[in-house]
C-alpha cells in the first residue's frame, strides 16, 4: 500500500513538473522582443500598434502550443535578430558574446605576470 | 620583457577598444528589413478582401513576379503610392496584391473607388496579424517576390518614381 502511495505521489510530481515546462509566460516572452518602431522600448512597455500586433500574434503561438524558442525562431524569421534583445550566437556577435572571458583571461594573466614581477623584487 | 609584452596587451587592447566604437558608431542604428531579402516566404495565409477564400502560397506562384502591398485607407503616405501602383498595374510580369491593413471595408471601398483599383487581387488584414507572417512593421510597405516566393526586394514607406523603374528593370530583366 505505501508503495502505491509513493508511485502516486511520483506520478502526479512528475505530471505537474511537465505541464510546467510546457507553460510559456506571455510577459517573458514579451519583455525580450524589442518594439522596432519605439526607442528603446521593449513590445511588453511599448502600446505601439507593432507592438499591439505582436502581443496577438504572440499570444496566438502560445495557444498552438509554441514554446518559447519556437516563438523566437518564427519573429527572428521575419524580422532578424534585431527584434529579440538576447541575440544568439554566431559567427558574427561570437565576440560579443567571447568579449568579457577574454578580458577576464588577459586581466587574470596581466594582475598574475604583475604580482609574479613583485615578488621577485 | 615581461614589461614590453604587458605594454603590448594594454596598446592592444586599447586599440580593439577604440576599433569597436568606430565601427559600432558608424553602423546605421535604424531597423531596416533588408536582411529580409533573399528569404522565402512561407506558410502565407490571408483573408481574401471579398469572397471567402484564403490567399495562399500557391496563388502566389501564379505570376512570374508578385508584389504584395500593404495598404490602409486611413494611411496618408498611401494615397502618394497610388499613383505608382496603378501605373505597376500596367505591367504584364507583374500581379499586383494588395492587403488592406487594419481597416473598415467600407473605407477601403471607397478609397479605391476614389483613387481607382490597381490591384489584381485584395486581401484584408484585420488585425495586422497576417502582416507579421510577412516582417511588416508599419504602412506602406510593399515586397517584390518571383514564383518561388523568394523576396526580391523590401519597399518600406511610400513607393515613389526610382521604386517604380527598379520594379520595372528587375521584372522586365528576368
Amino acid at each position: 500500500m505505501k508503495k502505491l502511495i509513493i508511485l502516486f505521489y511520483f506520478l502526479i510530481s512528475t505530471a505537474v513538473v511537465s505541464t510546467e515546462k510546457n507553460l510559456v509566460d506571455i510577459n517573458d516572452v514579451l519583455k525580450n522582443l524589442r518594439c522596432l518602431v519605439c526607442q528603446g522600448q521593449s513590445v511588453a512597455d511599448s502600446n505601439s500598434d507593432f507592438s499591439q500586433t505582436i502581443k496577438l500574434v504572440v499570444q496566438d503561438q502560445i495557444n498552438e502550443g509554441k514554446t518559447e524558442k519556437q516563438i523566437y525562431k518564427f519573429l527572428k524569421e521575419k524580422y532578424g535578430d534585431w527584434i529579440v534583445y538576447n541575440p544568439s550566437f554566431n559567427m558574427i556577435n561570437s565576440i560579443l558574446w567571447l568579449f568579457p572571458y577574454l578580458v577576464f583571461l588577459v586581466g587574470g594573466a596581466l594582475i598574475f605576470l604583475l604580482l609574479k614581477k613583485r615578488d621577485y623584487r | 620583457m615581461k614589461i614590453k609584452l604587458v605594454k603590448y596587451i594594454v596598446v592592444i587592447f586599447f586599440l580593439f577598444v577604440i576599433s569597436v566604437f568606430f565601427i559600432g558608431l558608424k553602423k546605421d542604428s535604424i531597423y531596416n528589413t533588408q536582411g529580409l531579402v533573399g528569404q522565402k516566404l512561407t506558410e502565407i495565409r490571408i483573408d481574401h478582401f471579398s469572397e471567402k477564400k484564403i490567399i495562399n502560397d500557391e496563388d502566389l506562384k501564379k505570376s512570374k513576379f508578385t508584389l504584395i502591398n500593404f495598404w490602409a485607407s486611413w494611411c496618408g503616405p498611401c494615397r502618394e503610392e497610388h499613383s505608382f501602383l496603378i501605373k505597376l498595374n500596367e505591367e504584364k510580369n507583374l500581379r499586383l496584391i494588395g492587403v488592406n491593413f487594419k481597416d473598415k471595408k467600407n473605407n477601403a471601398l471607397k478609397f479605391l473607388n476614389e483613387l481607382g483599383n490597381p490591384y489584381d487581387d485584395l486581401a484584408k488584414d484585420e488585425l495586422g496579424k497576417h502582416s507579421i507572417g510577412f516582417g511588416i512593421y508599419g504602412i506602406p510597405e510593399s515586397i517584390l517576390i518571383n514564383n518561388n516566393l523568394i523576396i526580391i526586394k523590401k519597399f518600406v514607406g511610400p513607393l515613389n518614381e526610382n521604386d517604380l523603374n527598379l520594379i520595372k528593370e528587375t521584372i522586365n530583366s528576368k
